[in-house]
């Protein structure tokens, strides 16, 4: 399978190399998919669980693991240390024909375990926007995907994961250790290196989806009947068209859906009931010029979009299609040019429903384009501490670097976000500042202590984490 | 590390009490950085730039201080300065002694002075910072160069000559870290009004201090490895730099 991941070319000639001396492992400039702040690790790829013990008991300059390198920010790299590209731990078990739970390697892909479980008629419990992600990645993030309303995200169809940690190896589960085990949701891998996990699938009939499509002129009518559909049906997303103002803010598109029945699969789909999603994804010539992502061509393209999606009840669509849209193109990342992009998401609870329209409004009035806006509903988060979903609502905006008022307005954002007691989410940033990292998310000192604990000697961490000072006790 | 904006989270200057580099620190520090720390020759001034940099919301400390003159130590004040910092994003090379009296061209000792200060320790100097940069996986510097580098005038040709050195010495410092994630810029300013300028004639086509900054950071947000400032300039000496010598002495400049 072709391998996807943001690693820029690798330069591991000249100076590069000369410099880490004889230590194991090649330095390898590293980025997040939105392609900002890249640094150079050594890059080790373990291709046996006890493969790595040895880094995490041994490495002063730090170590984080790596999956996909689907993360938006600088969550899966650290400067100058080790990074565990986990990729090679690749195994999946026999799924369990009775309970769909099968145990499955911490490199293998979203992508892969959906091919293989398809067969049987087995879907990933929660399927994030794509699926070249890890699972390690989907644990260390514990994403969330269309059905958190009602499913909840990765970690709730997580049984146990075993944990690599430089304090020894952990099997720990909701039951076993599920201090740790919560941590690891959600922990950005700073809680251990996950070698594999044992995951529930969900049985379904075939690989279609029974969409409800609606077209909204307006964020009140969008919004309620997001909160509508949170009873009728198990998926549900809107596309927003952040480039509408004034009466039409926030006007979008509404996808609600349901696993289809094999009964309602007909014609020449029924032939191919559980057909796979395409192997081959389209690559983008990384030629697009800086100006072509402006508000004009972001606005036409956003009136296209709204305008090729009527309503349109009850209509069949293949899992791909709906889940992985962008799948169809491997490195979609790069249109946006050596600046890259940044990705917003954030959640609030009901009752701050208004900072949505309002984060439309200040990045309308910023001049700041926003190329692609998910907005979705959220059920009750996990227990994690740093575990992103909280009820309510999360709105996701992929945001070109460039405008120049676009530092200062997400941090205005991040302020606003922060005092109606939400958060950004972590697998998605770039920017954000400690204390609104602080703010957002109370509850870091059980996760720090956590961190203590499996890893008193601090070896586990990131960019992310030396940026927002994630595993530092700050009461000390 | 970086924002996404280009921003350093940190910056470590050797000769904080160059007008540039305080301009372009202040601008930084604008734009989101948070940790500052100052080298230099002179502890007063540096605190007082220190304090100006605090106000402006900056976590700044004014460090070492070190004679530029003494060339086998600059290792060591970079190795001091960097256990102090930690990492450091963005380091600042402005150290530099604008030699261009007659008389003191004549003075050996003067001599040897402009290219201790103007090549010798700031070269040294980088070849341990780009040590630094490789082991931790990333980092950039600025070198304040000069236009009278790519084409020494007889006016200052002992600055201009050891700053030629400079220049071509960390260009080509840069091409040797390709690959590590580090990286040098050259800042290539006119005539500066400044305090090391204080008292001779402008030039046609003079700047500032702050219009210097400016250049370098929107250069260091394209990434350029050479920065005119102003940028016309860099049109200018294409030209300049082929002139014939005959013709080039005779220039009014």
């Amino acid at each position: 399978m072709p391998e996807r991941v943001a690693v820029d070319p690798a330069p591991t000639t000249g100076a590069g190399r000369g410099s880490v001396g004889e230590r194991p492992g090649d330095a390898r400039l590293l980025a997040g998919w939105g392609r900002t702040s890249p640094t150079i690790a050594r890059v080790l790829e373990p291709d046996s669980a006890a493969a790595v013990d040895a880094p995490l008991s041994g490495e002063r300059r730090g170590c984080i693991a790596r999956g996909l390198g689907r993360s938006y920010g600088d969550a899966a790299q650290c400067a100058g240390g080790v990074v565990l590209d986990t990729r090679r731990l690749d195994a999946i078990g026999e799924i369990d024909a009775e309970t769909g739970v099968v145990d499955v390697g911490a490199g293998v892909s979203l992508d892969r375990l959906l091919r293989v479980g398809l067969r049987d008629g087995w879907f990933i419990p929660v399927s994030p926007g794509t699926r070249q992600v890890s699972i390690g990645g989907a644990i260390a993030a514990d994403v969330h995907g269309k059905n958190h309303h009602r499913d909840g995200s990765f970690c709730r169809h997580v049984s146990s994961i075993t944990l690599h940690t430089p304090g020894g190896v952990h099997e720990v589960g909701p039951e076993a250790d599920p201090e740790l085990f919560w941590a690891t949701a959600g922990g950005m891998g700073l809680t251990g290196v996950v070698t594999s996990a044992r995951v529930a699938m969900r049985r379904v009939e075939s690989a279609w989806m029974r969409v409800d499509t609606e077209q909204h002129g307006d964020i009140d009518s969008l919004m309620t009947a997001l909160e509508r559909v949170d009873a009728s049906h198990r998926y549900s997303v809107a596309w927003v068209d952040c480039s509408a103002s004034g009466r039409q803010l926030g006007r979008g598109i509404l996808d609600a859906a349901d696993h289809a029945a094999a009964s309602e699969v007909t014609g020449r789909r029924a032939a191919r009931l559980l057909r796979p999603p395409p192997e081959r994804a389209l690559s983008v010539p990384p030629i697009v010029p800086r100006w072509a992502i402006n508000p004009l061509t972001v606005a036409a393209f956003n009136e296209a979009w709204f305008r090729k999606s009527p309503s349109r009840p009850g209509h069949l669509r293949h899992l791909s299609g709906f889940f992985h849209p962008l799948d169809a193109l491997a490195n979609w990342n790069v249109v946006f040019g050596r600046r890259g992009f940044l990705q917003y998401q954030f959640a609030v609870d009901d009752a701050h429903r208004e900072l949505v329209p309002r984060t439309l409004e200040l990045l309308q009035r910023a001049r700041c384009p926003v190329t692609i806006s998910v907005l979705k509903r959220f059920g009750p988060g996990d227990p994690g501490p740093l575990s992103f979903p909280i009820p309510g609502w999360t709105l996701a905006l992929d945001l070109p670097v460039g405008p120049p008022a676009l530092r200062d307005t997400l941090r205005g954002l991040d302020e606003a976000v922060a005092s109606a007691g939400g958060r950004v989410y972590l697998a998605k940033d770039a920017r954000l500042g400690r204390d609104m990292f602080q703010a957002m998310y109370p509850r870091l000192s059980e996760f720090q202590a956590v961190c203590r604990r499996v890893d008193p000697e601090g070896v586990l961490t990131s960019d992310l984490a030396r940026r927002l000072g994630i595993c530092e006790d700050s009461s000390s | 590390m970086n924002d996404p904006f280009g921003t350093p989270d940190s910056v470590l200057v050797l000769g904080g009490t160059s007008d540039i580099a305080r301009a372009l620190v202040r601008r930084l520090v604008a734009r989101g950085t948070k940790k500052v720390m100052l080298t230099g020759r002179d502890r007063a001034r540096l605190d007082v730039v220190a304090a100006e940099l605090r106000s402006d919301g900056a976590d700044a400390v004014t460090s070492l201080e070190f004679d530029a003159t003494d060339v086998a130590g600059a290792a060591s004040i970079v190795d001091s300065a960097f256990a102090e910092a930690g990492r450091v994003d963005l380091i600042i090379v402005a150290v530099g002694l604008l030699v261009d009296d007659a008389q003191e061209e004549r003075d050996p000792a003067k001599v040897a002075e402009s290219i201790a200060v103007n090549f010798a320790w700031p070269a040294v100097a980088l070849a341990r910072v780009a040590e630094h940069l490789r082991s931790q996986g990333g980092g950039h510097a600025v070198v304040l160069s000069t236009v009278a580098a790519v084409r020494v005038r007889r006016a200052n040709y002992v600055y201009g000559s050891a700053k030629a050195g400079l220049d071509e010495y960390a260009r080509n410092l840069h091409q040797a870290l390709a690959g590590s994630g580090a990286g040098i810029t050259v800042v290539r300013p006119g005539f500066v009004h400044s305090k090391m300028t204080v008292g001779r004639p402008p030039p046609p086509m003079s700047t500032t201090p702050d219009a210097v900054a400016e250049d370098v950071v929107r250069g260091l947000e394209r990434g350029a490895e050479v920065v005119w400032s102003p940028a016309r300039l860099r049109l200018i000496f294409a030209v300049l730099r082929l002139l014939p010598e005959v013709l080039w002495r005779r220039l009014p400049m």
